[in-house]
């Protein structure tokens, strides 16, 4: 995962992406899918990263479709929900 | 359709969460009026939640949790431009820079805002923050990768428990005060809440439970340096975050007539605003924190909540209704909240305000992992699980249910007995 705290240009224009946490069950469908973007943290609680680069679609994109409760959104910007 | 004869506009204010989905709900139930997103903040909505988690521990940036939208808008953006006033006479809505916006529909999702140390000269010292938006949120990261010797919480609920398991995460000494006599006693009970601060504890967190902070003194030079507590004791801080609970923004809508305060904006069942004599104005709907609105599962008692799926929901109910949907029954979701503090996942459904009972239900608050439910009157009203989400659902069906409370049994590794304890709420 990039270091938000370094000076390096950020990627213009990274994924939107976004978990209903309510809903997941943990089941971790989406950290195999895409492991740099999605951790299990303790024994259940899920860490993604909301702003993967543009670069990651596929993985990202395997990742919504893994989850068995449908609780990832992503948007590509200027291209609309995946 | 008379699209051309009457122009039909409908105007967002508070580019949130629920400003965002509601907007984006009024598009999905067919308006195809013109759209106004009217936002305080100069930004696109952005999701809150890893503001107090992941952004101060520096795995995300703070500016990057812009929230994806589900639907093409086609609005026009207000942002960076408050609303100063409603003029419901003329249905028009007033602006910082001194514009106005004519409204045909009107969604009010202003949200809430930190509440400020009630000292206003120590407030401002530097080293004490509030947390609600990105800026506050980045604020506080760069103080804490610079590395400080001791933060300071004042309030343990959510935000605050989360603030210190950032810092104990960092691997920064912390203090977390808080007046009642446990972490999240007002919402959990000092029953449970007495586990959370055994939790916290167990990671480092110095816990100063029933006593209040009086005051905060600063170096001279205007950087807090000590808190003194109530009792005589200080803390030594250099950073101290004032997690004292939110203030709904309401104030501009001060002379619009409706009846609001800093509880929220009163709404009816449907999700119409409500006047100060307690009619609705059909043209104007609330979303999400800023909304007060009685709840059909808690016997219609008025509740403003600060969920975020509650905004998410309450807005997409909002933004049909506008759109000219009529509910086929009032907006009754079942409340449901998460948060995650050392890496333990706290998830809750309904609300235990008024429980007279809890049971754990599954699992065992020694092992770490348990999930309660929380009764009044016979009822099952709320179900908190720590590290136990999987069972949640099938509780949330009976709470949803109101169904008879204990809860049933059945399931294999349930403790032995159903003991009812009091939750201690202070
Ligand atoms: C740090 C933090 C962590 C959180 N974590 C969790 C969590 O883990 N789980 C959970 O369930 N909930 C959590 N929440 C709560 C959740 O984020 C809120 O319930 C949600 O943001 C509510 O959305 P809203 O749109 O109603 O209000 P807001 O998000 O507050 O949006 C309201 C918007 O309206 C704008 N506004 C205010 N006044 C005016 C005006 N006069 N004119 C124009 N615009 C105005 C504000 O600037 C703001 O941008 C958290 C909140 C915070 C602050
Ligand atoms: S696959 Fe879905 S349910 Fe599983 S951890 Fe990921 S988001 Fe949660």
């Amino acid at each position: 995962m990039p270091d938000p705290d370094s000076q390096a240009t950020p990627d213009p224009s990274p994924l939107r992406v976004l978990v209903d946490l309510n809903r997941c069950q943990a089941y971790a469908q989406c950290c195999y899918a895409a492991p740099a973007h999605f951790a299990i943290e303790g024994r259940e609680a899920l860490f993604y990263d909301p702003a993967p680069p543009a670069g990651m679609r596929a993985e990202i994109e395997r990742a919504r479709i893994s989850c068995p409760v449908q609780a990832i959104r992503v948007e590509v910007p200027g291209q609309g929900l995946l | 359709m008379s699209a051309a004869a009457s122009p039909d506009r409908a105007v967002v204010v508070g580019s949130g969460l629920a400003g965002l989905r509601g907007a984006e709900a009024m598009r999905r139930a067919g308006f195809t009026g013109s759209l106004t997103l009217v936002g305080a903040e100069a930004h696109r909505p952005y999701d809150r939640p890893p503001l107090s988690k992941h952004v101060l521990t520096g795995a995300v940036a703070a500016d990057a949790t812009t929230l994806p939208s589900l639907v093409p808008l086609e609005a026009e953006w207000r942002l960076g431009t408050a609303a100063t006033g409603l003029d419901r006479k003329n249905a028009r809505v007033h602006l910082a820079d001194g514009s106005s916006l004519p409204y045909d529909r009107l969604l009010i999702a202003t949200g809430t805002r930190a509440r400020a140390w009630p000292n206003p000269h120590e407030g401002r010292l530097a080293g004490v923050h509030t947390l609600r938006s990105r800026e506050d949120a980045a604020a506080l990261r760069g103080a804490l990768a610079a590395g400080q010797r001791r933060v300071l919480v004042i309030g343990g609920g959510f935000i605050g428990c989360e603030m210190a398991s950032a810092c104990a995460a960092l691997g920064i000494p912390v203090t977390l005060v808080e007046p009642s006599a446990t972490p999240l006693a007002r919402v959990l009970g000092t029953h449970l809440g007495d586990v959370i601060g055994a939790m916290h504890a167990a990671r480092g967190v110095e816990m100063r439970c029933g006593t209040e902070v009086e005051w905060l003194e600063d170096d001279g030079r205007g950087r807090v340096v000590r808190a003194h507590l109530a009792g005589g004791g200080h803390v030594e801080t250099d950073l101290v975050v004032v997690a004292l609970g939110a203030v709904r923004n309401t104030e501009w809508l001060a002379d619009s007539g409706l009846g609001a305060d800093a509880g929220g904006l009163d709404c009816d069942a449907d999700g119409h605003a409500l006047d100060s004599e307690g009619r609705a104005d059909t043209r104007i709907a609330a979303a999400g924190d800023v909304a007060r609105f009685p709840h059909p599962l808690y016997d219609g008692r008025r509740v403003a909540l600060e969920h975020w799926g509650h905004a998410v929901a309450q807005a997409e109910h909002a933004g049909r209704l506008l759109a000219g949907r009529r509910p086929d029954r009032p907006y009754a979701a079942v409340p449901t909240f998460w948060s995650t503090q050392h890496g333990i996942n706290i998830k809750s459904v309904g609300l235990t305000e008024g429980a007279d009972g809890f049971v754990i239900a599954q699992g065992s608050p020694k092992e770490g992992r348990f999930l309660a439910v929380y009764g009044r009157a016979g009822r099952c009203i709320a179900a908190l699980s720590i590290d136990c989400a999987r069972w949640l659902p099938a509780y949330a069906a009976q709470v949803a249910a109101r169904a008879p409370f204990p809860p049933i049994r059945g399931a294999t590794d349930q403790p032995a007995d159903l003991a009812v304890l009091p939750p201690g709420f202070p």
